[in-house]
């Protein structure tokens, strides 16, 4: 293992995910061989993508609906299997592992939270947060203490006994990540998490998942169409279209430097606010990035020359 | 008139293939008729050796306990009672033990085929017409069968019972599992289920509902049959009907349709209450 592996904890390379009808058997860096895929009714979800994530790193990945984010998110534990390409984790090869060695992957390694949340109807609170527990074997006494202690960092003790029916959109979503958490692995991958919630909900969970950031410096992949969200929670993100990313960096640099009209569409009323936040309190970081003129609508643009 | 010289008969054909059937495996149906015959015996021995009032009582606890209702917990063991005073009590628990057998075996077949049809698109697609033929075919045709390999009796009953019962739960068990939502099954695959943990934990517990409402089907299904293959010798309260009507003794007959009738109600009853109470997907409380 070289000391590469060692500061990226997940690496992807090359990915690309085909839904097509047939075998995929043509070469995908074949331009006319794609698109010829694409006339038959083929969808490329994911697009050659390849991105790196560090240790306790919060990535996000925003896009619009159907830019294949989810698609991109399920290919990392292989709840859809890629097409084409490499995802390395902690220096194992996730795509050349047998049934065998996903299933101690998905137990050990990444754990999920779902925008549907995904639980189990019929189970209780305690019964859905332990149920990673449960399929690894883990004695019963043992699991659900460990399950006790998740849904006390999540803010839901007392509710064991409840069913998943039982409980509001907001506090499902924190049995989600109770799920998540007990697994104790060291990638969390969050699929919208947040974006069945209202507002005000939502910006609570949003402080609550960085509040359990800050203790336990997990590693995430977080999804959102939501820039706001992206910004908040994001150390790095990247800018998904159709399946490509557009642009990777920093939140603010992707807000400051918008690569193109997509992007550029996307961060409109950060800068915005960004802007007017700068006119209130003139120390800001805003001033010291100079917008690049050329992809920014005229308000923003003039805005700043002023 | 059709000429007689393009008719063509295929009877004597099947005839031989059954006499050849029996000929080579005829020690296995003999084992089979012999232990299905014997565990029917046990059973309605058993049944009988409950004492009526034992009966009563356990009707009402079970009703009690799955209406909590004063009256729907009376008039099932009221409705038992009138069995017994008309006489027909012995014939009852014979009828009930051929249910009994008929279900258990229905449900041992029908289960595992409906999970295998959920499982594989494959054996869906096979066994889906069949399910449908069967469906559409009138109950007397299973007679054929079964009394062509068993002859006589209460084996050829049940045999036949069984076929005719098979399918609901078969369908609902496939129906009940392919219905689990797909968010529900990828966050535990998500988790690491494998795909034996993905049916015992998360798609036969939220199929159940479905799978009991099929149990229910198939048991009024084995009741119906088993009132029909008296005619080939099932016994119990089918055979009483069909005296009553060879003889046209509409009393005679009336009686014994009122006792199929109780059973029925009280068979589909419980089967349902207990059924609402396994239904664990829309817990309310
Ligand atoms: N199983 C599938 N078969 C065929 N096409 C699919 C399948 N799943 C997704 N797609 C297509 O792949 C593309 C990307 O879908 P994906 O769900 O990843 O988008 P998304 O960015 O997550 O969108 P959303 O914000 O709506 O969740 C879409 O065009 C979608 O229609
Ligand atoms: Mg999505």
């Amino acid at each position: 293992m070289d000391s590469n592996s060692e500061t990226y904890i997940l690496e992807v390379e090359n990915l690309w995910k085909v839904f097509a009808k047939d075998k995929i058997e043509c070469n995908l860096y074949d331009a006319a061989a794609v698109g010829k895929l694409e006339a038959a009714g083929g969808v490329v979800a994911v697009r050659d993508i390849s991105f790196k994530i560090k240790r306790g790193e919060v990535f996000v990945i925003m896009g619009l609906s159907g830019s294949g984010k989810s698609t991109l998110i399920r290919c990392i534990p292989r709840l859809i299997d890629p097409s084409s390409g490499r995802i390395m984790m902690n220096g194992d090869n996730v795509s050349e592992m047998d049934q065998e060695q996903l299933t101690e992957f998905r137990r050990t390694k990444a754990a999920m939270v779902f925008q549907h949340y995904g639980l189990l109807p019929h189970r209780t609170v305690l019964e859905n947060v332990s149920f990673g527990l449960k399929l690894r074997g883990v004695e019963q006494k043992d699991r659900e203490m460990k399950a006790e202690q998740a849904i006390e960092q999540v803010g839901l003790k007392g509710w064991e006994a409840h069913y998943p029916s039982q409980l509001s959109g907001g506090m499902q979503q924190r049995v989600g990540i109770a799920r998540a958490l007990v697994q104790e692995t060291d990638l969390l991958l969050l699929d919208e998490p947040f974006s069945g919630l209202d507002p005000l909900i939502r910006r609570e969970m949003q402080e609550e998942l960085l509040r359990l950031q800050e203790q336990l410096h997990k590693t995430m992949v977080f999804v959102t169409h939501d820039l706001s969200e992206a910004v908040r929670l994001g150390d790095r993100m990247a800018v998904m279209k159709s399946g490509e990313f557009v642009q990777e960096g920093t939140p603010q640099e992707i807000i400051m430097h918008p690569a193109d009209e997509y992007v550029q569409r996307f961060v409109q009323d950060e800068q915005k606010i960004a802007l007017m936040m700068e006119q209130d309190n003139k120390p800001s970081n805003v001033r010291t990035l100079p917008v690049r003129s050329g992809g920014c609508s005229d308000k923003a643009v003039s805005g700043t020359r002023r | 008139m059709f000429p007689e010289a393009l008719e063509y008969h295929v009877a004597p054909y099947i005839s031989n293939f059954v006499k050849w059937l029996l000929h080579t495996c005829g020690p296995a149906f003999d084992a089979f008729s012999n232990s299905l015959i014997t565990i029917m015996v046990q059973i309605e021995h058993g049944l009988l050796f409950i004492p009526w009032w034992l009966w009563a009582i356990g009707i009402m606890f079970l009703s009690w306990r799955i209406t909590r209702h004063i009256g729907k917990t009376i008039l099932p063991a009221v409705l038992l009672m009138t069995i017994g005073m008309l006489g027909l009590w012995d014939v009852a628990m014979e009828t009930l033990s051929i249910i009994i057998v008929s279900v258990v075996l229905a449900l041992i077949i029908g289960i595992p085929s409906g999970i295998a049809m959920a499982v594989s698109n494959r054996v869906n697609t096979v066994f889906t017409p069949i399910l449908d033929a069967m469906q559409t075919m009138p109950s007397f045709v299973y007679l054929i069968p079964a009394l062509m390999l068993f002859h006589l009796g209460k084996v050829p009953a049940v045999v036949a019972t069984v076929i005719y019962a098979v399918p609901p739960v078969q369908r609902l068990t496939n129906l009940g599992i392919r219905q689990v939502s797909e968010s529900v099954q990828e966050a535990a695959l998500a988790f690491g289920a494998t795909p034996w943990q993905l049916m015992k934990e998360v798609r036969l517990p939220l199929a159940m509902p479905s799978i009991l409402a099929g149990i229910n089907q198939t048991t009024m299904m084995a009741l119906a049959m088993v009132v029909i293959a008296s005619m080939i010798g099932a016994g119990g309260l089918g055979e009483k009907v069909l005296v009553a009507t060879n003889r046209i003794d509409v009393g005679g007959g009336f009686e014994a349709g009122w006792a199929i009738v109780v059973l029925a109600i009280i068979i589909d009853r419980l089967s349902q209450g207990a059924a609402g109470k396994f239904d664990n997907t829309n817990i309310q409380r």
